[in-house]
């Protein structure tokens, strides 16, 4: 398997780190190894967020990638910061309702999903995190909708249950979104 | 025979360094004296501060840490948390208390933190030889307040008894002085109190002893006692500035 | 199933498996989870968790806790490590076992928050003032970051020293699946040194540093360096990676030995024989390890973020018989693996 190396960027409050986690839970499922770093600091306080997920077959090195092969994306800063570091051949999925801008870059492989109109829309709002993970997985190929719904299981704290079955219809609808 | 005078079980029968006149011995003995009678000795742990007392833990015959500068308070948190059926005091100086290490004591005071603190309050640091103290009275001479102290410049001394006596944590803070008998007993009543305190769980004690320093003050004995009353009783007043069964 | 953990939750959750029952600690970025998990365990484990006012002042709790006889840490990050100095002296100064935690971010002053490592030197040469050094461990996943806590802990009973992990924002804040450690029930070993009321059954313990008279402090401190002695002959600890046939030997701890392992990964693609030692005792120093392998190389590259503070000790342990070079970033910047491998590249051509 090729190695992931995902970055995750939106504001705080977006579930950036959540989805993330999520992630790096599909990686674990997997028997992959697997990290996640954050960003931390005032900027986990309203400012931008962002966080980086590594899954290999192999150890992995340093936590902290600064060429990502994936790039998921949720606010406009985050884009213009991090556009130009990605991986050429990488694939970028950008929430399409919060960014209106384009990728200029030809060497990258763009999902534009509108996800969090696609969550408000089906009255799971603030799951826009949650929908673009469930594309990026189906586009990547990379786990099953089974595995994905067992990683939000692990990531969903007890004390939000309700929030489960949310979570996994966020999923499907990423991933079904053409 | 009958025995008319006999040392404390609670010291050890090390010989005391204190200087002549020096108010030290007394308090060391009334401490052990009141471990004697509340049969603590054997789970209390004193906590010796850095000043002329700091070796008090050769002195209490009980089990004895030395802690740095101003930091006893936050040391006897540790002892006590760790074993809280442990019988925990401090015995402090001014310039240890109420200067270096006025956050320990405040914080340790307003947590609440059941243990028992003996503050020697001579207006001086005795140690490092006769420098200006946080409780240094206004135009009293010392190493470095060699034209008096200047409240203008050297700032106001501090009232701790009356400062801490804001804080709901504290279960006691008295003010005492051992220049007479009469007073000698009422200390060793506080004293007392203040151990009684922890064994029933009501908190931070402290008792406040004014004190002398005679090597540092430049006065004999006799004439140092004479001074600790016509000077420091007017600013520090005795007395008994919180009380938890007072307030019930 | 192996689970995921931030490096600091690792470590704090360890410190609860290995007996540890008080904590005492002050805010500080970016060791913050540690603080969080202690005062959501502690409460439900009969354990003590309580934020001091200073620094300055959990440090002397944890004095107070350790000279009582139980096994007691604190967590900070470099700023506030500076604060604890005093506390750290006076703890080694009194032969007291216990655990401090520095999650470094950049310096100096107030510095930044970013992960750096910084303060090697401090944690190495003087963490406090007087002749003394305390036992130091540099963790490199999170996985390390909990077994490196029972084991700091053991190892600091053992010899009556302080023990300090010397972490970084990037291990303390990145998730990795961890097994978690065995439970440790029982209070570790047995302490008769320790002040928590003799119980008139013994004479009075007395944990004091205090010594008035220069011959006797002097023969104490001798008599804590043949400890230390004893120490450096039986537990330097390191790893190596590659090394078998390495022409070149990287030595790096921590955070910028994962860097380096990366880029040693990408230099061997191109037929580069480089490898890594990377110490796991910082103090005491993996000497033997240091000395063996980079007496076979052509070359020593120290990686480090810092301005190469961990280079003298290199140099000294192959006693400049090869030569060491260095990279390094600082201030929280984390060398990429691409700057470690140019380096490589360079030292492997100046070297044909």
């Amino acid at each position: 398997m090729k190695d992931l190396n995902v970055l995750f960027a939106g504001f705080g409050g977006q579930g950036i780190l959540f989805a993330g986690k999520v992630a790096a839970y599909v990686g674990l499922l997997m028997n992959k190894e697997i990290s996640w770093l954050p960003s931390y600091g005032p900027e986990m306080r309203g400012g931008t967020a962002n966080c980086t997920v590594c899954i290999s077959d192999e150890e992995i090195g340093a936590p902290n990638v600064p060429n990502p092969n994936v790039f998921v994306v949720m606010n406009l800063p985050s884009f213009d910061k991090f556009i130009a570091d990605v991986e050429s051949g990488g694939t970028v999925v950008i929430d399409s309702s919060l960014i209106d801008k384009k990728v200029e870059r030809d060497d990258l492989n763009v999902f534009y999903v509108p996800a969090s109109e696609i969550a408000e829309k089906n009255n799971i709002s603030g799951l826009a995190n949650i929908v673009l993970v469930g594309k990026l997985f189906h586009e990547m190929k990379f786990a099953s909708m089974e595995m994905l719904d067992k990683a939000i299981e692990y990531c969903v704290p007890k004390s939000k249950e309700k929030m489960l079955d949310m979570n996994k219809q966020a999923a499907r609808l990423g991933a079904c979104f053409a | 025979m009958a025995v008319v005078f006999q040392k404390p079980k609670a010291l050890t029968d090390a010989v005391m360094h204190y200087c002549p006149g020096c108010t030290h011995g007394i308090v060391h003995r009334l401490v052990a004296e009141v471990m004697d009678e509340l049969n603590i000795e054997g789970r209390a742990v004193g906590i010796a501060s850095v000043g002329c007392s700091v070796m008090c833990y050769d002195y209490f015959a009980c089990d004895m840490i030395q802690a740095p500068h101003g930091r006893a308070p936050a040391v006897a948190t540790g002892v006590k948390r760790a074993k809280p059926d442990s019988v925990v005091f401090t015995y402090q100086g001014d310039g240890d208390l109420a200067a270096i290490g006025t956050a320990e004591t405040v914080h340790a005071a307003t947590r609440g933190e059941n243990i028992t603190v003996i503050f020697i309050n001579n207006a001086i640091y005795g140690m490092t030889g006769g420098q200006m103290a946080p409780t240094t009275l206004p135009g009293q001479i010392t190493q470095t307040t060699p034209y008096g102290r200047d409240v203008e410049t050297a700032g106001n001394p501090i009232r701790i008894c009356e400062m801490l006596a804001t804080l709901d944590g504290v279960a006691l803070a008295q003010r005492v002085n051992v220049n007479d008998v009469k007073n000698v007993r009422l200390t060793k009543k506080a004293i007392k109190k203040a151990f009684q305190n922890q064994l029933d769980k009501k908190g931070f004690s402290i008792v406040e002893v004014l004190s002398t320093c005679p090597t540092n003050w430049g006065l004999s004995p006799v004439e140092s006692l004479k001074w600790l009353e016509e000077n420091m009783m007017p600013y520090y007043p005795l007395g008994v500035y919180k009380d938890w069964e007072a307030q019930k | 199933m192996k689970v995921l953990m931030k490096g600091n939750e690792a470590l704090a959750h360890a410190a609860v498996s290995a007996g540890c029952r008080h904590f005492f600690g002050y805010p500080i970025t970016p060791q913050t989870e540690i603080s969080a998990y202690m005062a959501k365990t502690m409460p439900k484990v009969g354990g003590t968790y309580l934020q001091a006012e200073s620094e300055i002042a959990a440090i002397n709790m944890v004095l107070g806790a350790a000279a009582a006889g139980v096994r007691a840490m604190t967590s900070s990050s470099s700023p506030g490590i500076s604060l604890k100095a005093e506390g750290i002296s006076y703890m080694a100064g009194s032969d007291l076992p216990a655990l401090i935690v520095n999650v470094q971010r950049g310096g100096p002053g107030l510095g930044g928050i970013q992960p750096s490592q910084s303060d090697y030197w401090q944690a190495t040469k003087a963490t406090g003032h007087g002749d003394f050094q305390i036992l130091v461990y540099a963790p490199s996943t999170v996985q390390e970051m909990m077994d490196m806590v029972g084991h700091a802990f053991d190892t600091a009973e053992k010899y009556r020293v302080p023990a300090m992990i010397l972490a970084d924002g990037m291990l303390g804040q990145m998730m990795e699946p961890v097994t978690l450690p065995e439970e440790k029930t029982a209070e570790a070993s047995s302490k008769p040194w320790a002040a928590c009321g003799h119980d008139n059954k013994r004479e009075h313990n007395v944990i004091n540093s205090l010594y008035l008279t220069p011959n006797k402090l002097e023969d104490l401190v001798l008599e804590r360096y043949a400890r230390y002695q004893k120490i450096q002959e039986t537990e330097q600890m390191a790893e190596e990676y590659k090394m078998e046939d390495a022409e070149m030997m990287i030595v790096a701890y921590g955070a910028s030995a994962r860097v380096a392992r990366g880029a040693i990964m990408q230099a061997r693609e191109k037929g580069i024989k480089v490898g890594l030692v990377r110490p796991i005792s910082l103090w005491p120093f993996p000497v033997d390890a240091v000395r063996s392998n980079g007496q076979k190389v052509k070359d020593i590259l120290v990686v480090e973020m810092n301005m190469g503070q961990m280079v003298d000790d290199v140099r000294l342990a192959v006693e400049c018989r090869t030569p060491v070079h260095f990279l390094g970033r600082t201030g929280g910047m984390i060398p990429s693996p691409i700057e470690v491998l140019k380096k490589i590249e360079e030292l492997a051509s100046k070297s044909k």
